[in-house]
């Protein structure tokens, strides 16, 4: 049985799996490409051809317009396909809306490669399910014991409360347009708040592909045309960029929150001027990082991006080999 | 802890000041006794307890966390007790979160020995926030991001017709947990009397005077003094006791024990807090080595003697005397100086004057460092607390100004949170240009709009929060004194610096010379 060392391989351009002659996340245009999610640092413009589920394939479709696959091939959870001398599937990541995992057989070795996920409930995708395998590749974005996100409904309480203190002011919710927005949509949703929710112009096309593959995010309407007494007391949703910026001076007196696993670390949310930092993540915080190596029960565990000595130390003390792949180019963290 | 933890939370995130009365008045009306007041005692600094040291947390994350990732966590987060409120592994446990009052009691009672255990318990009940407050309080390392001052406010606004001074002046009779002081504020209690406490008394504030109020003045009817770069202070003896306050009603006995020691018979005086040698004023910076100290050493004693230059009383004895006019209370200072002669202090000089062009005069002639300027206070006017219209003015020197280039600019704070509006501006030295100062204000809205286009259209570089940018701008500033300093690379810091108006009409090479700047430097006064 072929060690996976010796079929999956890092190169310049992303992970290469030989024997199936296709790249996963590829930073740089190849002929063949796996993408494991919509995000613009795994999903990048210019492949000839390109596998992933269909709504992934949609976002790339609406965000890359020219610079989207030549040609593109959807496959549907657990769905096994030949490529090359290597059968290849994907099953759920739980990070974003389409988000996979890569899972592949050569010669009776299997690796997965996880792409970004995580382990916390999200009505907005499907939850990760865990493959055994003998190389489990992992991101480490909030790879130290110090990032343990708090229950997200929790958070959630936290803006409705504020909103009740400072019922005279709009609250403007600093979020990624994929993933973390509809989300944070469906959360305050769930906690009964059924007015409007606001959005900037930024975050409107992805929440329409959300709504197209069945996920109900209830009243939304664009801010940017919406008169500043209208916001009073409702909640705007922006790209970070934008919140504490010129766009965010049509709201009335906003309170600047933003909703992102770093606001954890008090100097993150103290830096971006956040006035209410709310610690929602679409990435596996520290434990759920161990519990998925747990259950995946690999003996050797890579690691493409974030903080992997951390990882690969906790690894090692619970008898797992680690290995830094060092993969650049992901991770931008504007994206959490 | 925990509504406690939420609210330093919210607090420290809030740059707005309406918004942390909001917060604070939120938890003052929704808490029970005695957390509130346990609270109050934290925000306003009167908490004491014998506080556990940094080596107890680095014990307790030694025993529960793994060296190497404590190592790497702490170098990521930067703070220790962050660190460990962060990534404490709690053990299950059936305990509720501690209640801020039995965390301040237990501190208070329990032997060294059995710390540790308690706080490692008192972690495994608790979620990251209330265990960052609880390592941050035992350690004395709380920040609270609201001054005592914006606490009694908040409390002021929970009762009905109710200013902050009203608390001010019982403040300093009261101690924690204020039970007296809630039931009044929300039980509809009687006013806690705060006996012969050496209490705070809110200061009777000047107007700055303009041209138009100028031309209005009947000189007859007004005194002048100098007006002195000091510090504004309360000089409170009673028969319960002696303190020293600031303006904004701190208790700074501690920093001061000489005037203390000074203090004559019972009195309520009013004065400027000045660093004087051999009977010279020395420049602001001197003074600025005694200030937030709670205790100070012999020889800063020595190198930096303070004295009160006295100008007003308040009480003289048990005697209220603030509805007397001034020129009644100013015989009643004169008198109680005679009588006590006090050591570290004398009396604000009047300046004899008939009409407002002599004391024009004075004031361009005056360029000592440690004159600001004039200060008219009407005959008959009686002590007001506050800022009353018409009846004390100061007259403020004219500002120097300089032309400086902007360097960088970095967004302000709430309101300001869009806009490039904090600036830092530069001199030349040679082809050199060195940073010399930063200012936030003195430009209207509109100037406001401009500059943050500006800024964002000639940035060279971004460093975080801050932009660097080209040398396009002109900027005149304006300030009150110009100091040598060593902590700033140009060697001289400004006093009060802002804009006082955007020079789009001249080139930056014109700019300044920091030559010129160090010219303005104000040696020690030879007035």
């Amino acid at each position: 049985m072929p060690h996976p060392q010796t079929w999956l391989k890092p190169l310049l351009e992303g992970l290469y799996c030989e024997p199936g002659g296709f790249f996963i996340d590829p930073q740089r245009p190849v002929g063949r490409a796996v993408i494991t999610h919509g995000h613009s640092d795994h999903a990048r413009p210019g492949h000839v051809a390109a596998l992933a589920t269909a709504p992934t394939i949609a976002i790339m479709q609406a965000r890359m317009g020219e610079g989207a696959p030549g040609t593109t091939q959807a496959l549907r959870f657990g769905e096994r396909i030949r490529l090359g001398s290597v059968t290849m599937w994907l099953e759920p990541a739980g990070h974003v809306l389409g988000s996979a995992q890569v899972c592949m057989e050569y010669e009776g070795s299997r690796a997965v490669v996880s792409g970004d996920y995580k382990r916390g409930a999200d009505s907005t995708c499907e939850p990760f399910v865990a493959v055994p395998c003998d190389v489990f590749v992992t991101e480490a974005t909030f790879a130290l014991p110090v990032f343990q996100h708090p229950d997200p409904h929790a958070e959630i309480a936290k803006l409705l409360e504020s909103i009740k203190l400072f019922p005279e002011r709009t609250h403007v919710v600093g979020c990624y347009s994929l993933g973390k927005t509809q989300r944070l949509i469906s959360l305050i949703r769930q906690a009964g708040w059924d007015a409007p929710i606001w959005l900037h112009g930024a975050l409107l096309p992805m929440c329409k592909i959300y709504e197209d593959f069945g996920v109900r995010l209830g009243d939304l309407r664009p801010a940017t045309v919406a008169a500043k007494a209208q916001l009073v007391g409702q909640i705007v949703l922006g790209p970070p960029s934008a919140i504490a910026d010129r766009w965010a001076r049509r709201l009335a007196e906003p309170v600047v929150c933003l909703a992102s696993g770093w606001m954890r670390v008090r100097q993150r949310a103290k830096q971006g001027g956040v006035e209410l930092p709310l610690v929602i993540s679409d990435h596996a915080d520290w434990r759920e990082l161990l519990e998925t190596l747990e259950e995946v029960g690999a003996p050797e565990v890579w690691v493409t991006h974030g903080r992997e000595e951390a990882l690969i130390h906790e690894a090692g003390l619970r008898g797992i080999k680690g290995r830094a792949l060092r993969l650049v180019g992901y991770g931008d963290e504007g994206e959490e | 802890m925990i509504a406690f933890s939420n609210m330093l939370e919210r607090l420290v995130f809030s740059p707005g000041r309406l918004a942390k009365i909001a917060i604070l008045r939120h938890y003052f009306e929704t808490q029970p006794d005695p957390e509130r007041g346990i609270a109050l005692a934290a925000i306003t600094g009167e908490l004491r307890f014998a506080q556990a040291k940094a080596g107890l947390i680095r014990d307790l994350a030694s025993q529960r966390t793994d060296p190497v990732l404590f190592a790497l966590s702490y170098d990521y987060v930067g703070d220790l007790a962050e660190t460990v409120a962060l990534m404490w592994p709690a053990r299950a446990t059936n305990q509720s979160p501690p209640l801020l009052s039995e965390v301040v009691e237990t501190l208070a009672t329990a032997a060294k020995g059995e710390l540790p255990d308690i706080v490692s318990g008192w972690l495994d009940a608790s979620g990251a926030a209330v265990r960052f407050a609880l390592l941050k309080l035992i350690t004395g390392g709380l920040r609270v991001g609201a001054s005592a001052r914006l606490a009694k406010t908040a409390l002021a606004e929970c009762r009905t017709g109710l200013v902050p001074d009203d608390i001010e002046e019982i403040w300093h009779g009261l101690a924690p947990p204020y039970a007296g002081l809630f039931a009044w504020i929300f039980d509809d209690g009687p006013r806690p009397d705060p006996l012969d406490a050496p209490v705070f008394r809110s200061p009777m504030l000047a107007q700055p005077i303009e041209l138009t109020d100028l031309a209005l003045i009947d000189a007859a009817a007004f005194r002048a003094e100098w007006k002195w770069d000091g510090i504004r202070v309360q000089l409170v003896s009673t028969a319960g006791g002696q303190a020293l306050y600031s303006r904004g009603a701190e208790d700074i006995s501690g920093g001061f024990p000489e005037i203390l020691a000074a203090m004559g018979s019972p009195a309520v005086l009013d004065g400027e807090l000045l660093v004087l040698r051999h009977g010279v004023v020395a420049p602001f910076s001197d003074l600025q080595q005694r200030l937030n100290r709670k205790s100070v050493s012999a020889k800063m004693q020595r190198d930096f003697p303070v004295h009160v230059r006295l100008y007003d009383i308040l009480f003289d004895g048990a005697e209220d005397i603030r509805t007397l006019p001034f020129d009644e209370r100013r015989k009643r200072l004169e008198a109680w100086y005679t009588h006590n002669r006090p050591h570290r202090m004398d009396l604000s000089e009047t300046i004899p004057f008939t009409k407002l062009s002599e004391l024009a005069e004075l004031r361009l002639s005056a360029r000592a460092a440690s004159i600001e300027g004039l200060m008219l206070k009407r005959g008959d006017s009686p002590y007001v607390p506050g800022r009353p219209k018409g009846l004390w003015w100061k007259w403020k020197r004219d500002p120097l100004t300089i032309d400086a280039v902007l360097m960088y600019a970095q967004r302000g704070h709430g309101k300001r949170s869009s806009f490039y509006s904090d600036y830092t501006f530069g001199l030349w030295r040679g082809e050199e240009l060195l940073p010399v100062g930063k200012a936030y204000s003195g430009f209207t809205d509109q100037e406001l709009l401009m500059l943050d286009k500006w800024v964002r259209d000639h940035t060279t570089q971004r460093f975080g929060p801050v932009r660097e940018v080209e040398r396009g701008i002109v900027l005149e500033v304006a300030f009150d004194a110009a100091q040598l300093s060593t902590r700033h690379k140009s060697g001289v810091a400004l006093r009060f610096p802002r804009i006082s108006r955007i020079r789009l009409d001249k080139p930056p090479g014109e700019a300044d010379q920091l030559d010129t700047l160090m010219a303005l430097v104000e040696k020690m006064p030879t007035a």
